[in-house]
């Protein structure tokens, strides 16, 4: 026990630490930046960098009390915590407050609770201790049902919220499957899915399936010799032609209207000058304004004079990209990159499979926020409010990926015990 | 580690991947593409220019004859326009909502990201109730700037007006102006445009989304100040000019008062005129249509763009044209058999028979026979082949400033016409003819074009005795009263002093002895040296001129005055320039009332079957100084019916 205790600083992965850290000064400096005002003071507690900084302590507690557990504590905790997340996630729907369009908040005192934000990491340690059980073959359907259910049930109380935003981020974990074993041409079916879905609604289903049509003559053309996998590619065409022509049937026939306006808007189809195409517009312009080095600390005029809208929370990457500039951008994700393959090291490094996987889930959910988050200011994808990883203003969110995070580091400065 | 270990690569490769992705485009949209630094830029920065005073224009005695008044031009950012209240914004600024969207359409197709103009001119009432609530719009913001405004309403064709640039004078002048800005269209305002603008400055200011000033950028480092244009004299002596125009009300021509000894334009009168205040403000398209419309063309500016045959004042050229040349003295005697015949069947006819006549008495009464023998010399009996005596005379003649532009300082300034050599040489298919077929010239009749200018600055130069200054209405530019080099230089006509004798007597003897042709127009104390003339006019009435100058020593005033299908030069003309005279040397005037009123109360304005368009009254009511002057010239155009 006494042998344990002196090697924690040493086992856990401080490198890993360094870098959330660097990640949280970002984020605190740049929450000040976008809430900054001439004429107020530098720095109060009720300002967003005020508040911010109180997050980010409780975050730091936070972290230190898991690495304080004992690491089994999460394996054999798992079902309770995702029990819980998913009561939470119940009781938003009740009991919540409705901010934006999205009854995702849990009022407790000034504070508000967003059960979605824990949902991540609940899930993702359940999902690992599914996985790490004897004899479980993802190919299977006795592993196959019960892990689609583990994931489906928080992701359907997401999107009654309706949060699509959270619920994508589930999506992500598709890797982790994969990783385990899930056979690649689902990870092939699921982007096809994916892409076939966007395409036709963006365009006509005629257009999607003639180019469908173009694809399959080249993959039969190059592969002549080939009869099996001809066989599967046309099998994979008939399919694929259901799947357009059912997305199409259900978006004109099935959704309602108010329905259709959301996807519509997600997909970029309608521009609501208001909406996402201002946004996105003036998100682009802060961004771009700042050209290779930004505008100095500050110095950003988009974001200080609120050109930029929810620039603290979702976009609060538009204050980096204007004030520090293509260098600033180049550190923020390169900052990110490095952590996410640090987080894939540590999780191969793991030797039980329920570290691994829920390493793996970790990266996948950190990789799909800060994909997604930049890509929308940037306009690669539609807007999808979900916020930057430990950059973000808001206290759930901070939490909530410091628990994520600091679970994995407990699990890994304890890898070399049995499990 | 279990057998699909090798796909942490896949995964590890995606993850780079995207990151590559995202910092590609990132450095696309940040390092390459400039066009977010402009959006940002005009998303921020507001340009307010700072328009400078345009100079203002005094009379000679420093009196105001264009001065400024400030107006509110509200200005538009489309991109920056978001959701508003239409209705709301249109009862506020007074616009139907079908003129708000053409005017939003048209800023639109001009940029969507620079400001242009939405509405010109908003009266100061409009703009308080408008400032407001400016801050729900963004995207609308004002800017301040003066228009020009006339409290005499005089000169009106002389100041000309100010309007927006087009495309072809933003292409002129080569970016200095933009669309919306002003600049001058005519008269004076034109041609001094340049010293008239002043420099415009700029002041940079950062406003946030909600458009409110957020202070100046880069502490105003790239701010200039506006430097206000250079104030103008005039020549014009305001209170002469309201008097010519009063005298001159209801009828068609022109009056030009020059100072002899400067070439100074003393009043400048074209009638019928229009008030410079319609040709301000929002009205200003209708009104100007309206004035283009109106069949007595009160934009003609008939002083320097009026061409007539001189008529009988041209004798007063020729007689001195003709001594120069030593083919008559003032003692040359003519026989005057009541006309005077030439050619085979030609006959001109004068208007008394007069006997034997010299030199003197033919000005005094004005004999053609006189002048027909004298031309006859001229032409005829120079010692040369008439073709080329007749390029010598019209060489002479022209010396007097006439058949070419004087360059006054004004623009559009027409020639007038002496027809050359060749031109008859055409008409009679050979170049062998004689005085005989243009002897009309000799009496200043035919193919002759003077403008009323011309007619005044030949008077001018009979006063010099052989000299004039060109022709200016500006004396002094700015505070160092700097004036155009061209002003101050002599011009001579070629004349001997001496030759100006006898032609001054018979001029005086026109005006000042009972048998004169304009002893009526006699003013007791001031000898007024004059020549009356009668013009055919083929279309109607003849025109009645005439010019003088006086007093006959050192003379202050040379003036031509032509008023058109008025009959005789003695009638109407001569009394308008006595008056004038008197007007301009006594600062009063002596005759009795009745002698005024004639001329007041008399309407010579042609009859036009045509109904006469109303000008459109400012309904702006900030402004009760132009409504009043609205209504007067309603009611000059109503008494004109």
């Amino acid at each position: 026990m006494n042998n344990q205790n002196r090697s924690f600083f040493f086992n856990v992965d401080w490198l890993t630490i360094i870098l959330f850290l660097c990640l949280l000064a970002i984020g605190w400096f740049n929450i000040n930046a976008a809430v900054y005002n001439d004429d107020q003071p530098l720095f109060t507690l009720a300002s967003n960098s005020g508040k911010q900084l109180i997050f980010i302590i409780v975050a730091i507690v936070v972290g230190i009390v898991i690495l304080l557990l004992d690491s089994k504590f999460f394996y054999t905790f798992s079902p309770i915590f995702y029990g819980i997340t998913i009561l939470l996630l119940m009781a938003v729907l009740v009991v919540g407050r409705n901010v934006g369009g999205n009854q995702a908040w849990i009022p407790i005192g000034s504070f508000r609770l967003q059960p979605s934000e824990f949902a991540k990491w609940a899930t993702s340690l359940l999902l690992a201790r599914q996985l790490s059980t004897m004899n479980s073959k993802i190919s299977d359907l006795k592993t196959v049902i019960p892990t689609l259910a583990i994931l489906s049930f928080p992701v359907l109380l997401i999107i009654l919220q309706p949060d699509a935003g959270s619920a994508l981020v589930f999506t992500s974990l598709i890797f982790v499957l994969y990783r385990e074993g899930l056979p690649t041409y689902y990870l092939i079916a699921g982007l096809m899915m994916v892409i076939l879905f966007i395409f036709t609604l963006l365009y006509s289903k005629l257009f999607v399936i003639v180019a469908l049509l173009i694809l399959l003559s080249l993959l039969i053309y190059s592969f002549r010799k080939n009869q099996k996998i001809i066989v599967s590619f046309v099998i994979g065409f008939v399919l694929s032609t259901l799947f357009v022509f059912s997305v199409d049937f259900v978006y004109k026939n099935i959704l309602k209207p108010h329905q259709k306006v959301r996807i519509d808007l997600i997909l970029g189809i309608v521009k609501d000058p208001r909406g996402a195409g201002y946004n996105v517009n003036q998100s682009k312009i802060a961004i771009g304004s700042g050209g290779l080095t930004g505008k100095g600390y500050l110095q950003g005029t988009q974001t200080k004079f609120n050109f930029v809208p929810e620039q603290s929370t979702d976009f609060i990457f538009c204050t980096i990209g204007e004030e520090w500039g293509f260098v600033g951008s180049v550190v923020v994700v390169g900052l990110y990159l490095f952590l996410l393959l640090r987080i894939i090291f540590l999780a191969e490094r793991q030797r039980s499979t329920f570290n691994r996987v829920y390493g793996y889930a970790v990266a996948c959910i950190i990789f799909c926020h800060f994909f997604v988050n930049i890509a929308m200011t940037i306009g690669l994808m539609p807007v999808i409010g979900i916020p930057l990883p430990f950059i973000s203003y808001g206290g759930s969110s901070l939490v909530s990926f410091t628990i994520l995070l600091f679970i994995l580091i407990k699990l890994d400065s304890t890898r070399m015990g049995v499990v | 580690m279990n057998s699909f270990f090798k796909r942490r690569y896949i995964i590890q490769g995606i993850f780079i991947l995207v990151a590559l992705v995202l910092l590609g485009k990132l450095f696309y949209i940040q390092v390459i593409d400039d066009r977010y630094k402009l959006s940002a830029d005009n998303n921020v920065l507001r340009k307010l220019i700072i328009y400078p005073a345009r100079g203002i224009i005094l009379d000679r005695h420093e009196k105001v004859l264009v001065q400024n008044e400030p107006v509110y031009d509200l200005m538009v950012i489309p991109g920056q326009v978001s959701k508003m209240d239409t209705l709301e914004f249109c009862s506020l600024i007074n616009m139907t909502k079908e003129n708000f969207d053409k005017a939003f359409k048209k800023a639109r197709n001009y940029s969507v990201y620079k400001a242009s103009l939405f509405q010109k001119q908003l009266s100061a009432t409009t703009y308080a109730a408008f400032q407001e609530k400016l801050f729900e719009y963004p995207g609308f913001f004002v800017q301040n700037r003066s228009v020009r405004y006339y409290p005499d309403s005089c000169a009106a064709q002389f100041l000309g007006y100010i309007g927006e640039v087009n495309d072809r004078e933003i292409e002129k002048y080569d970016g200095f102006y933009s669309q919306g800005d002003y600049i001058g269209k005519t008269g004076i305002e034109k041609s001094y445009e340049n010293l008239l603008r002043g420099q415009r400055g700029v002041r940079n200011i950062m406003v946030d989304v909600h458009n409110r000033e957020q202070g100046s950028f880069f502490d105003g480092k790239y701010d200039t100040t506006a430097v206000s244009g250079d104030r103008l004299i005039s020549s014009l002596d305001k209170k002469l000019q309201l008097f010519g125009e009063q005298l001159m009300k209801n009828k068609i021509g022109s009056v030009v008062a020059i100072e002899p000894a400067t070439g100074e334009i003393l009043a400048s009168i074209s009638s019928p005129s229009y008030d410079p205040n319609l040709m301000v403000g929002r009205q200003r398209g209708n009104n100007y249509m309206k004035f283009l419309e109106n069949p007595y063309k009160p934009m003609f500016i008939r002083p320097i763009q009026a061409e007539y045959p001189p008529g009988s004042i041209f004798k007063v050229i020729n007689a001195l044209v003709a001594q120069q040349m030593g083919l008559i003295t003032e003692d040359t005697y003519f026989n005057c058999p009541g006309g005077y015949r030439y050619g085979k069947r030609g006959f001109m006819g004068c208007t008394h028979v007069h006997g034997t006549i010299n030199l003197e008495k033919s000005i005094e009464e004005s004999c053609n026979t006189y002048y027909g023998n004298t031309y006859h010399r001229m032409i005829d009996q120079a010692g040369m082949r008439p073709v080329n005596a007749y390029t010598r005379w019209r060489n002479a003649v022209m010396k007097f400033g006439i058949g070419t532009e004087l360059g006054i300082d004004l623009p559009a300034e027409r020639d007038g016409l002496i027809p050359t050599a060749d031109y008859y040489t055409k008409i009679f298919h050979n170049d062998k003819w004689t005085s005989s077929f243009n002897i009309s010239l000799s009496i200043g009749q035919g193919e002759l074009g003077i403008t009323p200018l011309q007619m005044a600055n030949v008077m001018a130069i009979v006063a010099n005795r052989g000299y004039f200054y060109k022709p200016h209405l500006i004396k002094a530019i700015g505070e160092k009263k700097i004036i155009k080099k061209e002003y101050t230089q002599k011009n001579y006509a070629g004349i001997d002093q001496k030759y100006f004798e006898p032609v001054v007597e018979g001029m005086s003897n026109v005006v000042n002895s009972p048998s004169g042709t304009a002893y009526f127009s006699k003013i007791s104390d001031i000898e007024i040296c004059g020549k009356t003339g009668t013009v055919q006019n083929p279309h109607g009435k003849d025109h009645s001129v005439f010019v003088a100058f006086a007093p006959r020593n050192n003379p202050k005033i040379a003036i031509a005055v032509v008023v058109e299908n008025a009959g005789f030069g003695a009638t109407w003309s001569a009394p308008i320039a006595s008056l004038m005279i008197e007007e301009y040397l006594r600062d009063s005037i002596t005759r009795p009332q009745y002698y005024i009123d004639r001329i007041l109360k008399t309407n010579l304005l042609p009859e036009i079957k045509k109904p006469i368009l109303k000008p459109v009254v400012k309904k702006d009511s900030s402004n009760k100084k132009t409504s009043l002057m609205v209504s007067a010239t309603i009611a000059k155009i109503k008494e004109n019916e």
